[in-house]
């Protein structure tokens, strides 16, 4: 169910360089936040007429908290990111398929890439068997420290070489000889797609969460397609990020 | 007092209220059914639909801009034959009237279109001839007063609908394109569609959309859509559904009282899952507040 909700904001901090965390009380949003959906945040200052689509990165059932880690890219997530504690937000959630928790047989990979980090947290969290996290990040780590709380292993690669191993999230994996037998992923397009070919090559089963820009975000006006294959009679087809994702199945997207 | 009638008649359809969505901002009801009850509207204008499925343009297909927004989905559609498999049943379990927006790269399209829902239980045919995101997508016949009379003439000889012809904004006179409309058998008028537009990414020096151009819609572009309705009204003796950047109810008289019959809710569908509703109580509120009885009192009674 799809709620919209005036939600106080608890928190809004800058976490890294650009990067800002916002914490929101909001008991129907918990209820609903799975782990891959996502949020419309609506700005409201009658410029910035779109939602921003952000993924949910924990819920808090006991606290009743929702946490989103969002970077500012724009004028519009820059707009987000100057709102105060105790402020009021307009917010349309849970929206989007999430990931299937439980597809694999309990060994489990998970996958991110920089911003695409968030969304796996509140997934590790609820993931039963084993739990081997690998994390890509251009530099400045983000919630290395939460994932160690919940996963069995978590592995750590910067571009810069600031922070863990020097180079991309699938040379860390080589490097520790990743292997499971189910693979969730976010993160960046050109890794997402990196990942899905490692696991096809692989044999392992996997779930992919894709990022597009969108405009309504429940699947009306069709800007956020995705290319994806199958369909009678015809090569490809277009998917609604927001409503068919944004999680896919890893051998169900096509690459452009 | 009694409470204000917002009932329309248009070309001999009875409408319950004059609040319309946009078609291509509201699919066919089914996403925002969740949010508002479907039955309240006066009609779903729906996404448009071709004879055949078509794919649409490459992502990304919107750009945020001032006030508004630019799109390139570029008509995507399963085409005629899923549209009233899947989309009419659903729609006619609601207490509302169905507008079907009709897409096609040649006459002849537009016509098999048109005929194939001739049958159905559609209320009424609104031909698009004003997509500027298809080169095709009819906006050569939405710029060219002798194309839209032929095409208007055409499709009308295959429609037993009434047929409302919708307007492109992209043109240096709207009312010659209105007149030839009218001259062509076009029961309706709407308008106006997007106005062609363009954002560049200064960042990466590449436009924001993969198409290059797209069309503009909300807020930004209702002065020029009231200006075009209050034209068009003035020189034609069709019925007109406006829209352009409604956003309130307010905004909605406006149109009301620049000369149109019914008014239609587009992008504010995206900023608020609500927003036809909110649009329609507030029309409702404007008439309570200066008493008036009937849409027909302030229906391009402008002092």
């Amino acid at each position: 169910m799809k709620t919209m909700v005036k939600a106080s904001i608890i928190k809004n901090l800058e976490i890294a360089p650009g990067i800002y965390e916002m914490i929101l009380l909001s008991k129907e949003l918990v209820e609903t936040g799975f782990p891959g959906k996502f949020v419309n945040l609506y700005i409201e200052d009658g410029q910035h007429l779109l939602p921003r689509p952000i993924s949910i990165c924990e819920t808090d059932k006991n606290q009743q908290t929702l946490r989103l880690i969002y970077a500012v890219i724009g004028k519009g997530t820059k707009k987000l990111s100057i709102m105060k504690e105790k402020e009021e937000i307009k917010v349309l959630g849970s929206l989007g398929n999430g990931f299937s928790v439980g597809r694999g047989n309990g060994k489990n990979i998970v996958i991110g890439g920089g911003i695409g980090v968030p969304p796996l947290l509140e997934l590790v969290k609820q993931l039963e068997g084993s739990k081997t996290v690998y994390l890509g990040f251009r530099c400045n780590p983000i919630l290395v420290e939460d994932f160690k709380k919940y996963a069995d292993e978590v592995y750590v690669a910067t571009e810069d070489g600031s922070e863990g191993y020097k180079g991309n999230v699938l040379e860390l994996m080589e490097q520790h000889q990743a292997k499971g037998d189910m693979l969730y992923s976010c993160g960046p397009k050109p890794m997402l797609k990196a990942v899905a070919d490692w696991a096809k090559e692989n044999n392992i089963d996997g779930e992919l969460s894709l990022e597009e820009r969108m405009a309504c975000g429940i699947g009306a006006c069709l800007v956020c397609t995705c290319k994806t294959a199958e369909k009678e009679g015809e090569d490809w087809e277009y998917k609604r990020v927001c409503k068919d994702g944004p999680v896919f199945s890893r051998d169900e997207v096509i690459w452009g | 007092m009694i409470k204000p009638s917002l009932k329309i008649n248009i070309a001999g359809v009875e409408f319950k209220n004059p609040v319309m969505t946009a078609s291509g901002t509201f699919g066919s009801g089914r996403e925002y059914g969740e949010f508002v009850d479907l039955n309240k509207l006066g009609a779903v204008v729906v996404k448009g639909v071709s004879s055949v499925a078509w794919k649409g343009n490459p992502t990304p297909r919107v750009a945020e801009t001032y006030g508004g927004m630019l799109n390139s989905v570029g008509l995507q559609n399963p085409g005629v034959e899923e549209f009233v498999k899947k989309d009419i049943p659903f729609l006619k379990q609601y207490d509302t009237k169905i507008i079907v927006n009709i897409a096609g790269k040649t006459v002849e399209e537009y016509c098999a279109v048109a005929e194939r829902l001739s049958s159905e239980a559609v209320d009424m045919i609104e031909l698009n001839i004003s997509c500027p995101n298809v080169k095709e997508g009819g906006v050569c016949f939405g710029t060219d007063s002798q194309m839209a009379e032929y095409v208007t003439r055409e499709v009308k000889k295959y429609t037993k609908q009434p047929l409302i012809v919708k307007l492109s904004p992209n043109v240096t006179d709207i009312v010659e394109i209105a007149k030839a409309a009218e001259a062509g058998g076009a029961d309706v008028l709407s308008l106006i569609n997007t106005l062609t537009g363009m954002a560049i990414d200064i960042h990466k020096r590449k436009p924001v959309l993969a198409n290059i151009v797209g069309g503009l819609s909300g807020p930004a572009i209702k002065p020029v859509a009231v200006r075009m309705v209050y034209q068009v009204a003035h020189a034609v003796k069709l019925p007109i559904i406006g829209m352009g950047g409604i956003m309130l109810g307010e905004d909605a008289i406006e149109f009301i009282l620049a000369g149109a019959t019914a008014i239609a809710v587009g992008t504010a569908n995206f900023m608020n899952p609500r927003a036809t509703i909110d649009v329609l109580e507030g029309m409702e509120g404007y008439m309570k507040q200066y008493g008036y009885q009937e849409m027909k009192e302030i229906r391009g009674k402008l002092l």
